[in-house]
């Protein structure tokens, strides 16, 4: 007995040694942990590649890449930023939350080090990450909102996705669709921020980037005025004509994707990213065909007052925290050149932010995106992200309820400009 | 969510039995309640006092709270409708605990308390789900309930019905948590059960034989009054476990559609911390903790004040 316990000793000894040993051999190199939120394996694996790539050419120079699920990097996020070993680069939809972040002081402002490499990148993108003349992190990928439909089902209930351009249409194709008996829509509802597109959209085609600005300022009835209660109304009437999936309340966006793919519905609502997604995600891993899957502009609004070439989408892009190495800006400005934007694009995950890189696309649909974004003048971020997650989840929580029946177009509008007033 | 867990901690040290000490046991207490008293006012004391005081800002968890709102959280807590579902919900939980859980559990214990063939088989069997985590029990119901592909729909069909989406309704989703509760914890009280019969003194059940006592009167006039004592830890547990339900909810739906199957602790979660809005977050902790406080020391006065 007394023999084992010191061989025992014996080994905790060395291996605490060892350890030592092997944390001193790191600490001789500059490591930089960059935390993503990306689920797509393939996407990943380029990832991985350009990290290598980077430490190849740079040695003494570590890139270790760590993952978190949406939803928990939210939850995390404030006291991960605030701890010692927080990773250098961290994931941001720009917005409202990158403000508090950028508030509290824990981001480094890295506009100097990135210097004219700027320039190569979408000006609307680098602006969403630029407060009072500061760069606070680098985009490297935008996204659109919109339609993705598959051919073969509208074809059999004789509609054609090209030629819906009115929100009058849509309902007339969802008419048509089901009384085909085919499922009109699929959405991730127990998600709510699938639902919350429908919402946000009809609000941005209602009333453009000035009804939006002036909610903002509190003017109008702020968000519990005419444009964003007419958002609700016309919303209602997609709801009424019962037009997704059964149980959509209960599917959550993955499953959502993963169930278009699988040809369970004639159109979704989704981002651009959407495109690959549905492959990935469903049963055969092909999902829909390229020359089976169509892709709209969300349609316009009677008496609309926003332009039909405004977009809504996201803006995705990496933050440096503060306190990192220098490296850290030279790894993203490798991230960002155009040969990795290329190498991005050519595999249709993203539609990247250099200048000319979105050429490399290889899918015509995907080129479309791209090219909505070049002509839009007004690119709105996501609610849920440019309002903050406090009021953000609040629009997203009554589109749900408008979208379950349980709450009025104008009952919506009034308790998103109250959580506006509580504020935070 | 030390938070959480501190409140998960208050109940058992209500329970906990308070000695006066004797002169003898003094120099004891004066070197064995430093170190516990020490790490009791950090873990539980302090976390409670910090959240009281987080409760008082309008804070979004960057840097310090400055922006002092008073008791503003405690009103928005309240003027919540989802609040209000949660508590709701809690209620309910409890109640099917008791009226449901509750009996079930006691009429299998007396069952699967005698010897027979399989009897053992079958307790373990019932224990099993409380095995289980939550969470996986969560991911497996979520399968289970679904309207397309789950095991319900499969029954359905075969009556050549169409299967409901239970989870994702406003009017059925409480349901099928309920269920699915009712399904994991009575295994765990009928073990508790089963622990007491077999304790139980059998001398005063075989004089009633004696006597000539019918089952239904030994059960109703000895063993019964004899399980009091494990029936009010059954339903303390029940309560206690009502109070914290949260993972089991996440994986099901969380906490909706329309924020109808939110617990206190989930409605937490989700408005306090998803939304980044500690100060708000901090409240309904501490209205949680008041409400777990207050119960665990009435329960003890006027429940458990036998023993």
């Amino acid at each position: 007995m007394r023999m084992m316990k010191k061989a025992a000793f014996k080994r905790v000894a060395l291996a605490a040694t060892l350890l030592l040993l092997a944390a001193g051999a790191a600490s001789a190199q500059t490591t930089i942990k960059w935390l993503h939120l990306e689920v797509n394996p393939n996407q990943v694996k380029i990832w991985e590649d350009v990290a290598r790539d980077f430490e190849a050419k740079n040695p003494g120079v570590r890139v270790e890449t760590q993952f978190l699920e949406n939803e928990a990097y939210k939850a995390k996020l404030p006291s991960m930023l605030q701890s010692k070993d927080r990773p250098q680069i961290i994931y941001s939809w720009a917005g409202g939350v990158l403000k508090s972040q950028i508030e509290a002081g824990v981001l480094e402002d890295i506009g100097a080090q990135l210097g004219d490499i700027k320039n190569n990148l979408s000006p609307a993108a680098v602006e969403a990450f630029t407060s009072d003349g500061k760069i606070y992190g680098i985009p490297y990928a935008q996204s659109q909102v919109g339609f993705f439909y598959n051919k073969e089902l509208m074809a059999k209930a004789g509609v054609d996705g090209a030629a819906i351009k009115t929100w009058d249409d849509l309902l007339e194709a969802v008419k048509k669709l089901k009384a085909a008996g085919v499922t009109p829509l699929m959405v991730g509802g127990a998600d709510k921020w699938p639902l919350h597109f429908y919402w946000t959209y009809l609000a941005v085609r209602a009333g453009g980037k000035p009804a939006f600005d002036a909610a903002l300022r509190g003017e109008n009835g702020g968000f519990a005025g005419e444009t964003f209660v007419k958002a609700g109304q016309l919303f209602k009437q997609l709801v009424d004509l019962q037009p997704f999936q059964n149980g959509f309340l209960g599917f959550k966006n993955p499953q959502a994707l993963g169930a278009f793919g699988d040809g369970k519905a004639a159109m979704t609502l989704a981002i651009s990213s959407a495109y690959h997604q549905q492959r990935a995600l469903s049963a055969d891993k092909k999902g829909i065909s390229d020359d089976n899957l169509g892709f709209m502009d969300f349609p316009t609004v009677a008496g609309g007052k926003g332009e039909a070439s405004d977009t809504l989408g996201g803006i995705n892009g990496w933050l440096v925290t503060k306190g990192a190495p220098k490296e850290t800006v030279t790894f993203l400005k490798y991230f960002v050149s155009q040969d990795v934007q290329k190498k991005l694009a050519a595999g249709n995950f993203l539609i990247p932010v250099y200048k000319g890189a979105d050429e490399g696309l290889a899918s015509p649909l995907m080129r479309t995106v791209a090219q909505n974004l070049a002509k839009s003048k007004y690119h709105q971020n996501y609610y849920d992200q440019s309002l903050g997650p406090s009021v953000g989840r609040v629009v997203n929580d009554v589109t749900a309820e408008i979208a379950g029946g349980s709450m009025t177009p104008e009952a919506a509008a009034k308790s998103i400009q109250e959580a506006f007033k509580q504020g935070n | 969510m030390t938070l959480l867990n501190q409140i998960a901690e208050t109940p058992t040290r209500a329970f906990r039995v308070r000695r006066p000490f004797d002169s003898g046991k003094f120099t004891a207490a004066i070197i064995f309640l430093p170190p516990a008293l020490l790490l009791f006012t950090l873990f539980v004391m302090m976390p409670v006092i910090e959240a009281a005081w987080y409760s008082g800002f309008n804070w979004n968890g960057f840097g310090s709270p400055k922006n002092w709102i008073g008791l503003d959280n405690y009103r928005f807590v309240f003027d919540s409708r989802a609040f209000g579902l949660a508590f709701r919900n809690n209620i309910l939980i409890i109640a099917v605990s008791l009226l449901i859980q509750l009996p079930l559990a006691l009429s299998m214990a007396l069952i699967l308390a005698q010897k027979f063939r399989g009897a053992v088989a079958l307790r373990m069997l019932f224990f099993m789900p409380y095995i289980l985590a939550e969470i996986a029990t969560g991911l497996i119901f979520s399968f289970v309930y679904d309207g397309d592909y789950g095991l319900l729909a499969a029954i359905y069909r075969l009556f050549g019905a169409e299967a409901p989406h239970l989870l994702a309704s406003p009017q059925t989703s409480m349901l099928a948590i309920l269920i699915v509760v009712v399904w994991k914890y009575f295994g765990f009280h009928m073990m508790l059960f089963i622990a007491a019969l077999q304790g139980m003194d059998r001398n005063l059940v075989e004089a009633a034989t004696i006597d000539g006592a019918t089952r239904w009167q030994k059960l109703r006039y000895i063993v019964i009054p004899l399980l009091y004592p494990t029936i009010r830890l059954s339903a303390f547990f029940a309560i206690v476990g009502s109070l914290q339900l949260f993972d089991l909810i996440m994986p099901l739906t969380r906490g909706g559609p329309a924020d109808s199957s939110h617990t206190m602790v989930s409605f937490l979660y989700t408005f306090g911390v998803m939304r980044m809005r500690v100060g708000f977050g901090s409240a309904v902790g501490v209205i949680l903790f008041c409400i777990c406080v207050t119960f665990a020391f009435t329960y003890k006065r006027w429940m458990m004040r036998d023993e």
